[in-house]
C-alpha cells in the first residue's frame, strides 16, 4: 500500500501546525465562529448536538495495521472509547474536545494520516472498491488512480471553495462496489479494444434531496490526461455551479440544468485549454504510485499442503458463505468483518475491537485492512487454511456476525442521536429492525437496507433495496419507506411507497415487505429482483392493505 | 475602497479604482477593471494589453469563483496586478497567491503575524499553477 515520502509527510505536518494555529486563534477569540467554521470543516471538525465530531480521512478505505491501531488508540484517548466507520470509508469520533483536535491530528500524522478535506465545500476523500487488489473481476487495482487524485485534490488552490462538497470514487471492475454512479465524479478504469487503460468519467450523480445517477460524459480519457480532465470538470463546476441555493449547489444540478451534452461541451472546451497548461503529472508518477500497490508476497498453491477451508464448524461455515469473497489469488479469500451485530450501532467499533482488527490484519492479511462504504471492515488477503483461526478470534470479540449484505447489515447515518442536521433518529430504527428480522435474515438472503435521518441522505436511503428516510412531521419523528433502490452496475433509485410511519410502524412495514417477498419470490430471486418483477403496487398493497 | 495591505510587485500601483466589466468595454482608456464573481473573466482576454489592474471581488469568502477567474487571466498571459478585494481572510490568501493574485486589499486588515505565517506555511505543493512553484511530482521525477 501507499507509503508517504518526505513530501507527503511535510504536507500533513504543515497542516497540523496550521490547524493548531487556527484553533488557537479561535480559542483566543481572534476569529469568529463563522470564520472558523470553514477552517474546521476543511479539517473534518463539525460542531454537533453534544460535542465536536472529528472525521478522519481513510483514502480509498485502505489502512495498515499501524494506522488501524492508532484509530483505536484515539478512540480511547480522546473519545468515549468508540469510533464510527462511515459511508465514505472514513472514521469519525463523536465526542471530541476542540482543544484536543490539534493533538489528534498530530497523532494521525505519525501514521501518515490526516483529516484534510473530510468536510467543507471542497474535494472530499476519494473512495474506491473495498476489494481493490483482491477481487478477481477487476481490470487493474483502482487505488493508484485514487491516490493520484488524492494528491492532486489536496489543498487544490482553485477548488477549495466550491459551490458545495465534491465526492469522487474510482473503481476498476464492472461490478461496482463503490456506488460510483452516485458520486459527483465517478471514474471507472477500463481497458479499450487496443488493450490500453483509460478512465471513463461519470459526472453529476449524487444522493441528497435530489438523487441523480451520473451520466457518462467521456468513456475513455487516456491515463496521462486524467488529472487535466478532472480539473476541467471541476473548473466548469466552480464557475457555473449554483451558489444561490445550497440545496441546488451540487454538480448534479448543474449537469441536469445545462443538460449532459452542454456540460460535456464546456468541459471538453476547458480541457482543450488546460492541455496547454502542463498540469498533468507524468506517467512516471503513476508508475511510482503503482509500484507501492504491488501484490503482497502470496504463497503459491502447492507449497502449503492444507490450503483449503475446513467447514466442519457450522457457525464458521455460515460466516464463510456470507462474509467472504473469492480472491484473484487461488488459496486466498477476502473476508469481511461485519460491524453490524444484532441490535448494535451500525459501523461502531470500540477502541479494543479496532486494535484487535489491527492485529488480525497484521497476522492474517499482510498488514492491511479496508473500510467499506457499507461501514464494515475487510481483511483483503487471508490464506484459506488460516481462516478458521481468524474467525475464532473475531467471534470471541463479537466481530463474527455472519450477515454481510443481509437485512441486518444496515447502513445508517448517525441521525438525531448525534447530528445537528437530522430530523429523526436512525440508530434505534436500525437496532429494532435488526432485532426483529434477526431470525429470518438468512432465509431472506441479500437485502440492502439503508437509513437516513434526514433528506441529506448520508445513510444512502435512495440506494437501498429498502430505504428509510426519517422526516419531521409536525414535531414528531416520521419515517418514509422506499423500495427498489440499488447501487452498482444496475443503479436505480428507490421509490417512496406512500404515507410514512412512526418508529414501530416502520419496523412493521419492513417486516411486511420481507414477508411478501418470501411469499412471492421465484427461484434464485433476491428481494430486489422480486420487487423489480412484481412492482410497487403489489408491495404497497401488502404493506398498507 | 480598502487599503492594499500586501503587494508583491515592484511597478507603480494604479491609483484608479477598477471599473465594471460592462463599463470597461465602453471606456477605451480604462486600465483598471473590477471582476465580480459572476463576471466572465474571458471577456477581458482581448483587452489584456491595456489592463494594468484587475480587482477580483470576494463579497463573501465562501464564493470561490474568483480563484478560477484569477487563474484564467494568468493562463491567458495577463501580467498586470491581480488584486483580491472584499472578504479576504488570512486562511485564504495562500490559495489566492497560488492562483495568481499578487495584491491583497482585505475589507478587514489582516493580522500581520498571522498573514506572514499563512503566506509561508506550505513550502511544497501538489499542483502546478502559474505561480511557478514546482509541484511535488516534478521534484520526485527531477
Amino acid at each position: 500500500m501507499y507509503r508517504y515520502d518526505t513530501y507527503d509527510q511535510a504536507m500533513v505536518d504543515a497542516r497540523v501546525e496550521e490547524f493548531r494555529d487556527q484553533v488557537r486563534r479561535r480559542l483566543e477569540g481572534h476569529i469568529t465562529e463563522d470564520q472558523f467554521k470553514p477552517l474546521r470543516l476543511m479539517n473534518g471538525l463539525y460542531l454537533q448536538l453534544h460535542a465536536y465530531m472529528l472525521r478522519v480521512a481513510v483514502p480509498y478505505g485502505t489502512l495498515s495495521s499501524a494506522q488501524m491501531r492508532m484509530l483505536g488508540d484515539i478512540a480511547d484517548k480522546y473519545d468515549r472509547g468508540y469510533g464510527h466507520f462511515t459511508t465514505r470509508q472514513n472514521i469519525q469520533y463523536n465526542w471530541i474536545k476542540l482543544e484536543d483536535a490539534p493533538d489528534i491530528l498530530a497523532d494521525l500524522a505519525k501514521v501518515e494520516m490526516h483529516a484534510i478535506q473530510t468536510s467543507g465545500n471542497c474535494i472530499r476523500n476519494t473512495t474506491s472498491d473495498q476489494y481493490a487488489g483482491a477481487a478477481a473481476d477487476e481490470v487493474v487495482d483502482p487505488r493508484p488512480y485514487a491516490e493520484l487524485i488524492r494528491q492532486w485534490s489536496t489543498f487544490h488552490p482553485e477548488f477549495s471553495f466550491l459551490p458545495r462538497k465534491f465526492k469522487m470514487a474510482v473503481i476498476a471492475s464492472d461490478t461496482d462496489r463503490a456506488a460510483m454512479k452516485l458520486h459527483d465524479i465517478g471514474i471507472q478504469i477500463v481497458r479499450n479494444e487496443a488493450g490500453e487503460l483509460g478512465a471513463a468519467f461519470y459526472v453529476g450523480g449524487g444522493m441528497g434531496r435530489t438523487p441523480m445517477i451520473a451520466p457518462c460524459i467521456n468513456p475513455f480519457v487516456p491515463l496521462d490526461q486524467m488529472i487535466t480532465y478532472s480539473e476541467a470538470a471541476l473548473r466548469v463546476y466552480n464557475r457555473h455551479g449554483r451558489r444561490d441555493n445550497k440545496y441546488k449547489a451540487r454538480i448534479k444540478i448543474l449537469v441536469h440544468e445545462l443538460g449532459k451534452d452542454e456540460y460535456t461541451r464546456q468541459v471538453e472546451a476547458e480541457f482543450q485549454h488546460l492541455l496547454g497548461q502542463n498540469i498533468e503529472p507524468p506517467l512516471a508518477e503513476l508508475e511510482r504510485i503503482k509500484a507501492q500497490f504491488a501484490d503482497p508476497p502470496f504463497e503459491k498453491i502447492g507449497t502449503v499442503p492444507t490450503f483449503e477451508i475446513d467447514r466442519s464448524d457450522p457457525d464458521f461455515a455460515l460466516w464463510v458463505d456470507n462474509n467472504c469473497l473469492a480472491h484473484k489469488q487461488s488459496g486466498y479469500i477476502a473476508a469481511t468483518i461485519s460491524l453490524k451485530p444484532i441490535g448494535g450501532i451500525p459501523g461502531d467499533a470500540s477502541g479494543e475491537q479496532i486494535r484487535l482488527m489491527a492485529d488480525l490484519a497484521r497476522d492474517y492479511s499482510f498488514d492491511e485492512c479496508r473500510v467499506t462504504h457499507a461501514q464494515n471492515i475487510v481483511l483483503p488477503h487471508v490464506r484459506k487454511d488460516q481462516l478458521y483461526a481468524l474467525w475464532q478470534q473475531l467471534d470471541a470479540a463479537g466481530l463474527g456476525t455472519p450477515n454481510l449484505d443481509l437485512v441486518g447489515d444496515i447502513i445508517a447515518c448517525p441521525g438525531l442521536d448525534y447530528c445537528s442536521l437530522a430530523n429523526a433518529r436512525s440508530i434505534p430504527v436500525a437496532q429494532k429492525i435488526g432485532q426483529r428480522l434477526a431470525a429470518k435474515q438468512q432465509e431472506i438472503g441479500e437485502l440492502k437496507l439503508k437509513i437516513s435521518g434526514c433528506i441529506n441522505a448520508c445513510g444512502h436511503h435512495h440506494a437501498g433495496h429498502i430505504g428509510i428516510l426519517g422526516v419531521d412531521k409536525k414535531g414528531t419523528e416520521n419515517y418514509q419507506l422506499l423500495l427498489g433502490g440499488c447501487e452498482g452496475a444496475d443503479t436505480s433509485l428507490g421509490q417512496i411507497t406512500g404515507p410514512g410511519f412512526d418508529e414501530d410502524g416502520i419496523v412493521d412495514a419492513v417486516e411486511k415487505a420481507t414477508q411478501f417477498y418470501l411469499a412471492q419470490r421465484g427461484e434464485g430471486e433476491r428481494f430486489l429482483d422480486t420487487y423489480r418483477r412484481v412492482g410497487m403496487p403489489a408491495f404497497k398493497e401488502a404493506i398498507y392493505g | 475602497m480598502a487599503e492594499v495591505q500586501y503587494r508583491f510587485r515592484d511597478d507603480e500601483p494604479v491609483a484608479d479604482p477598477g471599473v465594471t466589466v460592462g463599463a470597461f468595454g465602453e471606456q477605451s482608456n480604462a486600465s483598471a477593471v473590477r471582476l465580480e464573481p459572476g463576471d466572465e473573466a474571458r471577456d477581458l482576454i482581448p483587452h489584456l494589453e491595456r489592463i494594468r489592474l484587475v480587482e477580483v471581488n470576494f463579497p463573501v469568502f465562501g464564493d470561490g469563483r474568483g480563484y478560477s477567474s484569477a487563474r484564467i487571466l494568468r493562463e491567458a498571459g495577463y501580467t498586470g496586478e491581480l488584486r483580491a478585494v472584499g472578504e479576504v481572510l488570512v486562511d485564504q490568501i495562500a490559495f489566492m497567491r497560488r492562483c495568481g493574485f499578487d495584491a491583497f486589499a482585505p475589507d478587514v486588515p489582516l493580522d500581520p503575524a498571522d498573514a506572514d505565517n499563512a503566506f509561508g506555511r506550505y513550502g511544497e505543493v501538489y499542483q502546478p499553477t502559474i505561480d511557478g512553484l514546482a509541484p511535488i511530482w516534478a521534484k520526485r521525477h527531477g
